[in-house]
């Protein structure tokens, strides 16, 4: 709670964590606040521009204009006649959702292999270091490409893209603080006294690694977010029909010309997003690291 | 006080070579900010050698490199007067100042490795300041360079020309730092500390060499120090400071015998106490000295502290003629100083 | 300095085969690729005889054996797809996608680095502001869609510069843009904060203090300096335009090899991926084997160890 207090203070921190807090509150809101369904097609609707009003009724009966009920597509309507609005707001859900989890899993599994590869040592580290070059000289949206597609897409197969590229940088912290506690001894000190591996390093690990681990995952989710847009563009990525931002760019790009709200209105989104998550993270860095990088 | 006049060529014969009125350094906004250095003045003779002493914090340093405007970002510095040879040091065009930075005024710095730069090689540092006050050719200024590295004790110059700064000890570092400072055939080195950062046993000859190139080439030679043991060897004057004022002012000799000011009492009566090898570390217990305060900034710490010590800020005064002390307790045996004009007497003027 | 050479030169041989071999797993992996070669109706046996004319039925190492073989002498298969040869289809493409990674790369490095010395020189100013600005807009938004907008801007909007496609000066400047974009709001930051940190430092007071000019202290003793984080960064800038440069063709409908990758892989021709994988990772192996030289040869602390 300390924590929080002192990230507020400085300003650049304070603007991030406005700017996240709206976007997760969009998300937690957002079947209050989307005006349609982000999946429901109207044919009859397509690509109409922003601020456009529409007749709800559907029956064509020759009711009098005076009874006829209209909505507004505050941001138009896409290639489908899906309101562009509905699906931004839901689109911040699986944005935020998909992010978190590949950082998530990215970080169990990275650290598991960085204490791994610590507390082992040998062949154990030595194939880890090398598996690990061996990744980092893939461009990794190409591999995320590659394994998409043969994967198939999917949110999970995304999800678990996404987490791969980012595990190495927690295996690095981890196996570096893994290393630290076995130079100083403690892992001998505890078998003196009777009290398991798994303890020591659980308790010396943990409360070290924690704070970079958050830094890192801050920064680890926003390029996460930035990821699947891409990969959804590309077509790779989630199923096309599913309202995430990537799938609006997909879409919206084949119709730049004509209907140039629907590619500009994620990006924009997005652009806050990762603006709120990096800001965010970079008030935690200055926050544990006190010399900072100004 | 009159503004000095740009005359070098009438004062060459002055035995003043530098001569600081009034000095003070704050961070900050005036007003606002905080002050560092107040009202500093003091002189340097022609081939003297003058010690400045002081704690961490005292604000000896401060006042050396304002004396080259290379204070850092977000401090200021003002003066009365700050005279080197007759010429105004606050108030030269860039291009004059850089005439006199390397080429007049030298200084060597605390820590050799982080005083040169580690991407360029010993040679380039030192054959630059060459280059650049002399407009030598790159052989010219080679040859020379081998020379002042063989002239500060460095065996093999030319291999070691070519060499980068990490490949040399900590005490060749210095020593190639000191040549370096000497390459612009400077006046006045002013050396910062320089043996703080060796080893003991090197120290000893880091400053039998900057004495010995003191008298081969009549060198004025400024010794920052907060060791003053090591003044009591090779000073001709000694100014001690203490929170970024001057409180003592006297020749060596009768500094060392008899210290005014509590302050300069306390840092002799630690030396004695210590082994004469243990010069390294002062042992008085280090507080938090408020340089912006009112009245003697001395005070909490003094025996002798009287109400007037806590409330006025002392002056220097003159005693015994070229002694100057700030200390209300020695009001009883002072001689005010002559007047408010400097008349270029060799003896210290009071303030 | 050589022994040092080499030791890198080995490792970054042992990586290219992991990564040779990586891609070839995940290329089986994605699936039977008879099935796209062959007609709704044909046989099990007809593709059974499709399958050992190709090889497809031996144990996957002996395939991927022959397969780093024939790498070794220009022979990458051959596209399921279009019948072509894929060392060929590479050769076409690869000098497009080198043209558009080449132009982007050295206007980042070149802009990066003149804004972060300009930020670093007049700090806390407008110009500082600014290029902070510039910076923060580059990594924030998607790359691609920095395009996207672009493209409305100066295409339609203004009708300077074409849509897309390839051929001229006025085609290139788009895409190159675009992909520079991150990087040099990367670069900037970077070398400004490094340069700030060089002009803090005591080697420049001291060569300030011997009386050198600004101009001197600032291209004699700082730049050097400064130049170090940014060739370390340079190298990883790389990959990661790489990388975005498969994105911005398919943007930009730029005849490179990374439209052509991505391309192959939603058609499932994972020859011509395996190839276009293995093309792109030996250049990114040969491009952090240089930064990594080109470091030890101006910081000279680097090279006694490492």
């Amino acid at each position: 709670m300390k924590a929080l207090i002192l990230l507020y203070r400085s300003p650049q921190t304070r603007v991030g964590l406005i700017l996240l807090t709206f976007v997760i509150l969009v998300a937690l809101a957002a079947p209050l606040l989307a005006p349609f369904s982000p999946v429901d097609v109207d044919p009859t609707a397509r690509l109409l521009p922003p601020l456009s009003r529409v007749l709800v009724s559907s029956t064509h009966s020759g009711a009098s204009a005076a009874h006829a009920e209209t909505a507004l597509h505050l941001l138009g309507t896409d290639s489908v006649g899906r309101d562009v609005l509905s699906r931004l707001i839901y689109g911040s859900r699986l944005s935020l959702t998909v992010g978190f989890l590949a950082v998530l899993i990215s970080a169990v599994f990275g650290s598991l292999v960085g204490c791994l590869s610590g507390y082992w040592g040998g062949w154990v580290e030595a194939l880890s270091a090398w598996l690990i070059d061996v990744q980092l000289s893939f461009p990794f949206l190409l591999l995320a490409i590659f394994l998409l597609g043969a994967l198939g897409g999917g949110t999970l197969a995304v999800v678990l893209v996404l987490a791969l590229g980012t595990w190495v940088n927690y295996a690095r912290i981890v196996r570096a603080q893994v290393l630290s506690i076995k130079n100083q001894g403690y892992i001998e000190a505890a078998h003196a006294t009777g009290a398991g591996t798994l303890r020591v390093l659980f308790i010396h690990i943990l409360p070290n690694t924690l704070s970079p681990i958050c830094v890192v995952g801050s920064f680890s989710m926003a390029l996460a977010i930035l990821t699947e847009a891409g990969l959804s563009f590309l077509g790779v990525g989630l199923d096309p029909s599913t309202p995430s931002w990537g799938t609006m760019l997909n879409d919206g790009r084949d119709y730049l010309l004509t209907a140039w709200w629907i590619a500009t209105v994620p990006g924009i989104a997005i652009g806050v997003t990762v603006l709120g998550v990096t800001l965010f993270g970079e008030g935690l860095r200055e926050l544990l690291d006190p010399r900072g990088v100004r | 006080m009159s503004p000095s006049i740009l005359d070098v060529e009438g004062r060459a014969a002055s035995p003043t070579i530098l001569d600081v009125e009034g000095l003070s350094i704050a961070f900050g906004r005036p007003g606002h900010g905080k002050q560092v250095v107040t009202d500093v003045s003091f002189k340097v003779e022609r081939g003297e050698a003058l010690g400045i002493v002081g704690e961490s914090g005292s604000g000896k340093t401060l006042t050396m490199l304002s004396l080259l405007r290379l204070l850092p970002r977000g401090a200021e510095a003002r003066a009365v007067r700050a005279s080197f040879d007759g010429r105004d040091l606050f108030n030269l065009s860039p291009a004059a100042l850089l005439e006199i930075r390397g080429r007049e005024m030298a200084v060597v710095f605390q820590d050799p490795l982080t005083a040169l730069n580690p991407v360029l090689t010993v040679g380039r540092q030192i054959t630059e300041v060459i280059r650049r006050h002399f407009r030598s050719s790159a052989a010219d200024a080679q040859r020379r360079a081998v020379e002042l590295l063989a002239s500060v004790g460095i065996p093999d110059p030319n291999l070691r020309l070519r060499q980068y700064p990490h490949e040399f000890s900590g005490g060749m570092r210095q020593r190639v730092t000191i040549a370096m400072a000497l390459a612009g055939e400077p006046r006045l080195l002013i050396a910062d500390e320089p043996t703080t950062a060796l080893d003991v046993t090197v120290q000893a000859e880091i400053v039998s060499l900057i004495q010995r190139l003191q008298r081969e080439k009549g060198l004025t030679v400024i010794w920052v120090t907060h060791d003053l043991a090591l003044l009591a060897r090779i000073a001709d004057r000694v100014l001690v400071m203490y929170a970024g004022r001057v409180v003592e002012d006297a020749p060596a000799a009768k500094l060392f015998a008899n210290p005014r000011h509590p302050y300069a009492r306390t840092l002799l009566g630690s030396i004695r106490q210590d082994a004469p090898r243990r010069n390294r570390t002062t042992p008085i217990p280090l507080t938090a000295a408020d340089t912006g305060a009112v009245g003697c900034p001395f005070a909490p710490r003094c025996a002798e502290a009287s109400e007037q010590c806590r409330s006025v800020a002392p002056v220097l005064k003159v005693y015994g003629g070229d002694t100057r002390a700030a200390c209300w307790a020695l009001d009883d045996g002072s001689a005010r100083g002559a007047g408010s004009l400097d008349d270029g007497s060799a003896q210290g003027t009071g303030s | 300095m050589f022994s040092f050479a080499i030791g890198k030169l080995l490792r970054a041989a042992t990586v290219l085969l992991g990564v040779s071999f990586l891609t070839f797993i995940i290329g089986h992996a994605s699936g039977d690729p008879v099935l796209l070669m062959v007609r709704g109706d044909a046989t099990a046996q007809q593709k059974a005889d499709l399958r050992h004319s190709l090889g497809l039925d031996r144990p996957v190492l002996a395939q991927y054996v022959s397969y780093v073989g024939n790498a070794l002498r220009g022979d990458l298969g051959i596209s399921y797809r279009q019948r072509i040869a894929v060392g060929q289809l590479i050769r076409l493409r690869l000098p497009n996608s080198l043209e558009l990674a080449g132009a982007a790369f050295t206007t980042a490095i070149i802009l990066g680095f003149a804004l972060g010395i300009l930020a670093a020189l007049n700090r806390d100013r407008v110009v500082d502001h600014a290029v902070a600005g510039l910076s923060i807009l580059g990594q924030v938004v998607p790359g691609f869609w920095l395009g996207l907008m672009l493209v409305l801007l100066f295409a339609v909007h203004w009708r300077i510069l074409p849509v897309s496609g390839s051929g001229d000066l006025a085609h290139l400047i788009l895409p190159a843009v675009t992909l520079a974009l991150p990087t040099l709001g990367r670069m900037a930051r970077l070398v400004r904060a490094g340069m700030l940190d060089v002009l803090n430092s005591d080697y420049i007071r001291t060569a300030r203090a011997k009386g050198l000019t600004e101009r001197q202290v600032l291209l004699g003793h700082a730049v050097k300096n400064a130049l170090l984080p940014l060739v370390t960064q340079a190298g990883l800038e790389f990959g990661d335009m790489v990388g975005s440069a498969f994105i911005i063709e398919t943007v930009f409908a730029w005849p490179g090899l990374g439209r052509m990758a991505v391309n192959a892989v939603l058609q499932r021709d994972f020859l011509v991926v395996q190839g276009c994988v293995l093309v792109t990772a030996a250049g990114f192996v040969a491009i952090n084997l240089t930064v990594d030289l080109l470091y030890a040869w101006i910081d000279p602390r680097v090279r006694g160890r490492g």
